[in-house]
């Protein structure tokens, strides 16, 4: 694997880190088997796209990216807590919506943003090589992203949507509204997500409404990755260990690809990832198997 | 003061299931009163703690906590002034957060939640004091996941949580049900202990006769969905356990008790 191979996984594996923080959340902290992402990267993508061929600022089209995201998030968790829809229903509605939504948002199943500036941009005459300003600018965000989730899981606020997601009985008790916690942790869980669609399209250079396909299955990888990395850790930890996971994941996939003897190629990217996912979720199963035995 | 007007619950309604957890139920409690519920299994102890908390929604009557009508307020919202404490001592608290995160998210029982830290050094001071106040020495294992307690750790934890916030209701569904005897007991002190201290009007509901009778200051007996038995002052203080079991079967109709347990409890 090229130095230029290997930097463009840690380049996708800090993208999809804010992916993995949101299915952290989503999955983790709520216990809200959460499929909206498959259609709110997407929606990120495209609307960061648009924004930007609209001259909108690259740093603006984030953000309206991830309100975008959090839109999606809060449809879901409408279904969900006002109407009672089985959790993973109710986001597979959405995301199935979303696709519909995406084509309306940019007109066509793709855009290119070849010639647009990009957060980056300013960051390219700081004399680093191209290949590795990209992550590095990527790392201090999602840096900064995962600080400030960490800090409001922290807080009474951060508290009480960990005790609705583990145990909703309790924490009703202790005067928490569950459906509220849901809202607001789906809409930053999508957000973030969202986010990431963003930063995706104006990294790749081009936004598809295809390209939501699988991110749920990345996310999860990523978090599954992370927490075998890191074991019996404190809220601030799981939260690195995600975004670790997802660069480990990224690198291990670009590994297998590049490896000739696999004959394995760029397109079966996700039959790889399911393989792997499908392992890392069985192991452990297989391990405790053998240690009862 | 809570009061209960005439409540009637229907399970079921409009099935062959149908069941009639209460049937006109009125029960007002004193500010200060601690009460104890007995009754057969199925007899609606934990439906009128469930429609006193605001799981069940009467489809009659009222229920009020001091002046207010709160029979339609959400349980979330109800927790204001309802503090519980469940039967399972895994339903009281998170597992997977440590024992003074669970604290914490007790301290903060009917107060908006904002998102200044949970644990901020005076916070965690006052939990630590109230959890060396137990004697179980657990104040030096704060940091810990509420996973690794036991079931009467747990459960003595529950308490100094439903007492953290200012509550001025108490429900305890068969609290010391799921412990062994000796921490039944201690659980059992501690509610007395605690329920003095912080003056909560207490609704304790209980599978034993002798708990009935040893803790609280009034005995109410329910039967198919009705209050059968409602003693207190001077008669309850003259009553033995045998005495009440004599008075609880002769409520079934004379029918041989199926549960000796409630004897020797």
């Amino acid at each position: 694997m090229s130095a230029i191979a290997f930097w463009g996984a840690v380049e996708l594996g800090l993208i999809f880190g804010f992916v993995a923080l949101g299915v952290f959340l989503a999955f983790r902290v709520l216990d809200f088997p959460d499929l909206t992402v498959d259609g709110s990267f997407p929606l990120g993508a495209a609307t960061a796209a648009v924004a930007l061929s609209n001259g909108i600022d690259p740093w603006t089209s984030l953000l309206i990216a991830a309100a975008a995201g959090s839109v999606c998030g809060l449809v879901t968790a409408f279904l969900n807590v006002r109407f009672g829809i089985l959790n993973l229903l109710a986001s597979i509605l959405t995301m199935i919506a979303l696709f519909s939504v995406n084509l309306r948002v940019m007109g066509r199943p793709n855009m290119s943003l070849l010639n647009q500036d990009t957060i980056v941009t300013p960051f390219y005459d700081l004399g680093i090589p191209d290949h590795i300003v990209r992550p590095l600018v990527l790392l201090v965000l999602v840096v900064i992203v995962a600080l400030l989730l960490g800090r409001f899981l922290a807080s009474d606020f951060g508290l009480a949507m960990r005790a609705a997601g583990a145990n909703p009985r309790m924490a009703q008790a202790n005067g928490v509204d569950v459906g509220r916690q849901i809202y607001v942790g789906m809409a930053l869980s999508n957000g973030l997500v969202g986010l990431a669609g963003a930063l995706f399209a104006q990294i790749a250079g081009f936004a598809d409404v295809t390209s939501g396909v699988g991110t749920i299955v990345v996310g999860l990888a990523s978090v599954i990755v992370g927490e075998t990395l890191f074991r019996n850790r404190s809220m601030l930890i799981a939260l690195f260990a995600c975004i670790l996971g997802s660069v480990v994941y990224r690198v291990a996939v670009q590994l297998a690809l590049s490896a000739d003897f696999l004959f394995l190629k760029a397109s079966d990217l996700n039959l790889v990832t399911a393989v792997l996912v499908t392992l890392a979720l069985i192991l452990p199963k297989l391990k405790a198997r053998r240690r009862a035995a | 003061m809570i009061a209960a007007e005439n409540i009637h619950v229907t399970f079921n309604r409009g099935t062959p299931l149908e069941h009639k957890a209460l049937r006109g139920v009125s029960l007002t409690l004193a500010d200060g009163e601690f009460v104890t519920v007995i009754g057969s299994n199925g007899a609606g102890k934990s439906t009128l703690l469930g429609a006193i908390a605001g799981d069940v929604t009467p489809e009659k009557g009222v229920i009020r906590v001091g002046a207010d009508d709160v029979t339609r307020e959400k349980p979330a919202l109800r927790a204001r002034r309802v503090a519980r404490v469940f039967q399972d001592p895994l339903a009281g608290s998170c597992a997977n957060l440590s024992i003074e995160e669970n604290l914490a998210l007790a301290a903060c029982r009917g107060v908006r939640r904002g998102l200044g830290l949970a644990l901020n050094g005076a916070r965690r001071a006052r939990l630590r004091d109230r959890v060396a106040e137990l004697g179980l020495g657990l104040e030096n294992r704060m940091g810990d996941r509420m996973g690794l307690l036991s079931g009467g750790q747990r459960q003595a934890l529950a308490l100094v949580m439903a007492t953290l916030a200012d509550a001025k209701v108490l429900l305890l569904d068969e609290h010391t049900a799921a412990l062994d005897p000796g921490m039944a007991e201690f659980v059992a002190n501690l509610t007395e202990k605690l329920v003095v201290e912080h003056k909560l009007t207490t609704l304790m509901v209980t599978h034993s006769m002798r708990q009935a009778l040893d803790h609280g200051t009034r005995t109410i007996m329910l039967h198919e969905g009705q209050i059968v038995l409602d003693i207190s002052g001077e008669r309850r203080r003259t009553m033995t356990v045998d005495d009440l079991v004599d008075m609880f079967r002769r409520v079934r109709g004379g029918a041989e008790l199926d549960d000796d347990s409630l004897r020797i409890g």
